[in-house]
């Protein structure tokens, strides 16, 4: 059984992303979002017969399927709510080619969306084993992270400008992103490691910044792929995986089950490491893309660091990684964050890269990560024409 | 003495004896009797062997640093009275408990010996924290 060009994405909507609190609830973003897609898609809404929506912190409890469905006047055959925090969008995607490889939709439409409360009161984000974490002050995802970076840089020597690389680099990428929040003022190693320390030894810049957003997928079946208006985008590899919640209970905190999704992905797509063209890792942090570039094979555990120093991460690098600037510059819209790196691997394969283009872009290669590294879903998308 | 406003927690009838044996200066872990692991934290059933055969055991108290941060900027201002240290520690028994550490940070060293001790917070609970060895 194998998922392997069983479905391409066809159509992509996204906001750009804002930070100042406005009126818009994440069903409006939803909206806006889910019309550009099924536009993009050269789709009409009634062509939509399967619907896959992420949860919004923003808004928790209030987003299930049927309720988005009423809102725009679906009747899709298949609906559900994925909640593998920013893996959702990521998950979605084969979820999507799994109910049309099973005959139950044609097309279906992803939708994520979500607001930023930052500043507003409400309980923040909690573990499940809250009663063992919360009292000494493990809440939140910065410090989970740090600690992840702790170890990393004890065990491996790992060093601050190795990690601050990363940032700069995605920085670039924006710069020629006009949909990304920061994309208009460069930035560089130095101003990375004079950002003030949130939880050390993670600086501000090397984590992301809470938006409001959204974006949206199509994924639609080859019948109706092959008369859309851009090229397919298949999906011809996907794994997911998890090994733990909170990240004092994981096997290796500096290891993550990115290793056994991007296995399975690559095995079921059949291609190597050396063929993939560009790479979208979910970035809430610095740390987090030399976790997922060593897991998913792209160089040795332990040598994310080098790595990132010895390659060009910009769009017309030897090793473009987060084309669209990734979240730590394009914004990090809640738990619609994920989706970011979905869209930019589509987009790039469509050869809608305008200015950051990656040249003959033939395969990418996706990671969604959710919670403390614990949910991982890897995707690879190829363009076949 | 200023009022405790920190996150407390709550026992269920699976923790309760963790909290009780910490309240008496005392770290006691659940042991399984089938697969002879210690386990934390606190579960109805060994989530290695899915045993139910599961006993309170005291521990040494003492373990290794696996990782800390020193946060700076915490995610809610019940933590904003100045930075702390956030730990894993890896218990000699096996298990990694999230916890804190009463140290400056430029005497931590990952992977260093570290003891327990215990936090009176309130009257009715006691936190388990370490220190370094």
């Amino acid at each position: 059984m194998s998922l392997k060009g069983k479905a391409a994405a066809i159509g992509i909507g996204e906001l750009k992303p804002y930070r100042e609190p406005t009126d818009d609830s994440a069903l409006d973003l939803m909206a806006a979002v889910a019309a550009e897609a099924i536009a993009d898609a050269g789709l009409e809404k009634k062509d939509i017969d399967g619907l896959l929506v992420g949860m919004a912190s923003a808004d928790p409890g209030m987003i299930y399927p049927s309720a988005i469905g009423e809102l725009f006047d679906l009747r899709p055959r298949m609906l559900n709510v994925l909640d593998i925090g920013g893996a959702s969008g990521a998950g979605m995607i084969w979820r999507a080619a799994a109910a049309i490889d099973a005959g139950m939709c044609r097309a279906v439409l992803c939708l994520t969306a979500d607001l930023n409360r930052m500043g507003r009161r409400r309980p923040p984000m909690i573990s499940l084993m809250y009663e063992f974490e919360a009292p000494y002050g493990a809440i939140g995802a910065n410090c989970s992270y740090a600690l992840i970076a702790q170890r990393h840089m004890a065990k491996y020597g790992t060093r601050p400008e190795q990690m601050a690389k990363v940032a700069v680099d995605q920085r670039r990428n924006a710069l020629a992103n006009p949909l990304a929040f920061f994309n208009d003022t460069p930035l560089t190693i130095d101003d990375v490691l004079n950002s003030r320390y949130i939880c050390e030894p993670l600086h501000l810049f090397e984590i992301v910044s809470p938006m409001s957003g959204g974006a949206a997928v199509v994924v639609a079946s080859p019948e109706v792929a092959l008369r859309s208006k851009h090229s397919p985008v298949w999906l011809i590899g996907a794994g997911e995986g998890s090994d733990r919640c909170s990240v004092s209970y994981a096997p290796d905190i500096t290891e993550s089950a990115v290793k056994g999704a991007a296995d399975a992905a690559f095995k079921m797509a059949g291609v190597d490491r050396k063929d993939i063209d560009l790479v979208c890792p979910y970035d809430c942090y610095t740390i987090t893309v030399l976790v997922t570039l060593e897991d998913a094979g792209f160089c040795k555990k332990g040598q994310g660091g080098p790595f990132a120093m010895d390659h060009d991460l910009t769009f017309s690098g030897d090793f473009p990684c987060n084309t669209h600037g990734g979240q730590l510059s394009f914004g990090q819209p809640g738990l619609a964050g994920g989706m970011s790196h979905v869209t930019e691997g589509i987009r790039q394969l469509m050869g809608r890269g305008e200015q950051r283009q990656v040249r003959n872009a033939r395969l990418a290669y996706v990671n969604g990560n959710g919670g403390i590294m614990s949910e991982q879903v890897s995707l690879i998308l190829e363009r076949v024409s | 003495m200023s009022e405790y406003n920190k996150p407390l927690p709550q026992p269920s009838k699976t923790s309760r004896p963790f909290w009780d044996a910490a309240k008496r200066h005392e770290l006691m872990l659940q042991r399984c009797e089938a697969c002879a692991q210690f386990i934390y934290y606190p579960r109805a059933r060994c989530p290695h062997c899915f045993s139910d055969r599961l006993v309170w055991r005291k521990c040494s108290g003492k373990g290794t640093l696996y990782s800390f941060t020193v946060v700076h900027r915490p995610a809610t201002r019940l933590f904003a009275d100045g930075p702390y240290v956030l730990a894993i520690v890896e218990l000699e028994e096996g298990p990694r408990m999230t916890t804190n550490i009463a140290a400056p940070a430029d005497q931590l060293k990952v992977d260093m010996p570290v003891t327990v001790f215990f936090d009176d917070v309130t009257p009715q609970c006691t936190l388990v924290k370490f220190k370094p060895a």
